[in-house]
């Protein structure tokens, strides 16, 4: 197969849009994507400053990538939340799963000048690892995922606000947005459903705008861009990530596509169409959000909010 | 050829394309990245029986 473009053997083929392209030739068009998409959804401009939440996975780092390539004033955020330490602390605790991530991220800025990051330590800022904290209370037990969810979208919220980032940008491609979709769509979680966007809009002072630029890139082409532009990212999964519904549902939708190229991006960009013409309803999320008294983020809770909640013994 | 994917290996005989052994040792084309030597390949490239290969998952998340 050869490149569309220059005749190069192809290193990608991309089925949904008909289009392979070579080595030279895929990293200039997965970037020109990316600003398409920035420039579509009016997602930040080049004046503004951009903080990337970086995992020292393969989408986060090439996004990071990406905008420094495109000449934004993007930084990185780190969130080192202690994962792998226990099980691993005698063997190898360079491998333990935080660890490895973080070297990850400090190689990726160690090879660009202006590639700039903050790390927040959860042990070292609220005293404990997410590992810990999930022990500690009730919903952790069950669900870690729910915790660290919760827990990131604080941090990463607070160092945007703080550090006076116009927008937080986050490395979901295509097929998280879709695996989303399709579990809010299995249980009908409407409200979700309207909030699922490529842009959420800052709220007040409270929360910082949020942006997706590769929520129009497949997953397959965020991990070829990765590997064709040489940037090392962490390979291994999270170890709580094991099972998770998530990755059953991205299972069943790759099936799918696997059968009819293109159906992700068709079910994603229908259902954003849908959303756009008002057929989500948005009443059931007009509550009433209020600064928590304590960190200041807004929360529907009355009283303090659940990250402040985590904290409390 | 030798086929590599996370740590398993598999020893597939004959010349096959690329999409023939990624089918062959059970895994869906499209959640795959296929390298030999370092470089990327696509599905139609016909493989020799002396190759190395390497699967690259691409997903991820939880």
């Amino acid at each position: 197969m050869k490149c569309r473009k220059c005749s190069r053997p192809a290193v990608i083929n991309m089925r949904q849009h008909k289009l392979a392209l070579c080595d030279e030739h895929y990293p200039e068009w997965f970037i020109a994507q990316t600003q398409r998409a920035i420039e579509k959804y009016h997602m930040f401009t080049s004046d503004e400053r951009i903080l990337v939440a970086v995992s020292g996975g393969k989408d986060s780092l090439a996004l990071w990538d990406v905008l420094l390539q495109l000449g934004y004033q993007a930084d990185g955020l780190y969130i080192d939340l202690g994962i792998g330490l226990e099980r691993e602390q005698i063997a190898d605790p360079d491998q333990a799963y935080s660890i490895a991530s973080r070297k990850y991220v400090e190689q990726f800025a160690a090879q660009r000048p202006h590639a700039h990051f903050t790390i927040v330590d959860l042990k070292t800022e609220y005293g404990e690892t997410l590992p810990e904290v999930a022990r500690r209370v009730q919903r952790g037990r069950k669900k870690p995922c729910a915790v660290c969810g919760l827990i990131k979208r604080h941090v990463m919220n607070r160092v945007t606000r703080e550090g006076g980032y116009a927008a937080l940008a986050t490395g979901h491609n295509l097929d998280d947005e879709v695996a989303v979709l399709f579990g809010n769509v299995l249980h009908w979680q409407t409200s979700y459903l309207a909030r699922q966007a490529p842009v959420l809009p800052a709220a007040g002072d409270g929360l910082a705008r949020k942006v997706k630029p590769f929520c129009r890139l497949y997953e397959r082409e965020t991990a070829a861009y990765a590997l064709i532009t040489g940037i090392a990212y962490i390979y291994d999964e999270c170890p709580y990530s094991v099972g998770a519904t998530s990755l059953r549902h991205k299972g069943i939708l790759s099936q799918m596509e696997e059968q009819s190229p293109g159906m992700k991006l068709q079910f994603y960009l229908g259902f954003l169409r849908a959303r756009q013409s008002g057929f989500f309803c948005t009443q059931t999320e007009e509550v009433d959000l209020h600064p928590c008294p304590r960190c200041g983020q807004l929360t529907s809770a009355p009283g303090l909010c659940a990250f402040c909640r985590l904290w409390e013994r | 050829m030798k086929v590599k994917f996370r740590d398993q290996e598999w020893e597939i005989a004959g010349r096959k394309r690329v999409r023939e052994v990624i089918e062959e040792i059970g895994k869906i084309p499209h959640t795959v990245l296929v390298v030999r030597g370092g470089k990327l390949l696509t599905e139609d490239v016909l493989l020799n029986e002396d190759d190395e290969i390497k699967l690259v998952a691409v997903v991820s998340g939880g």
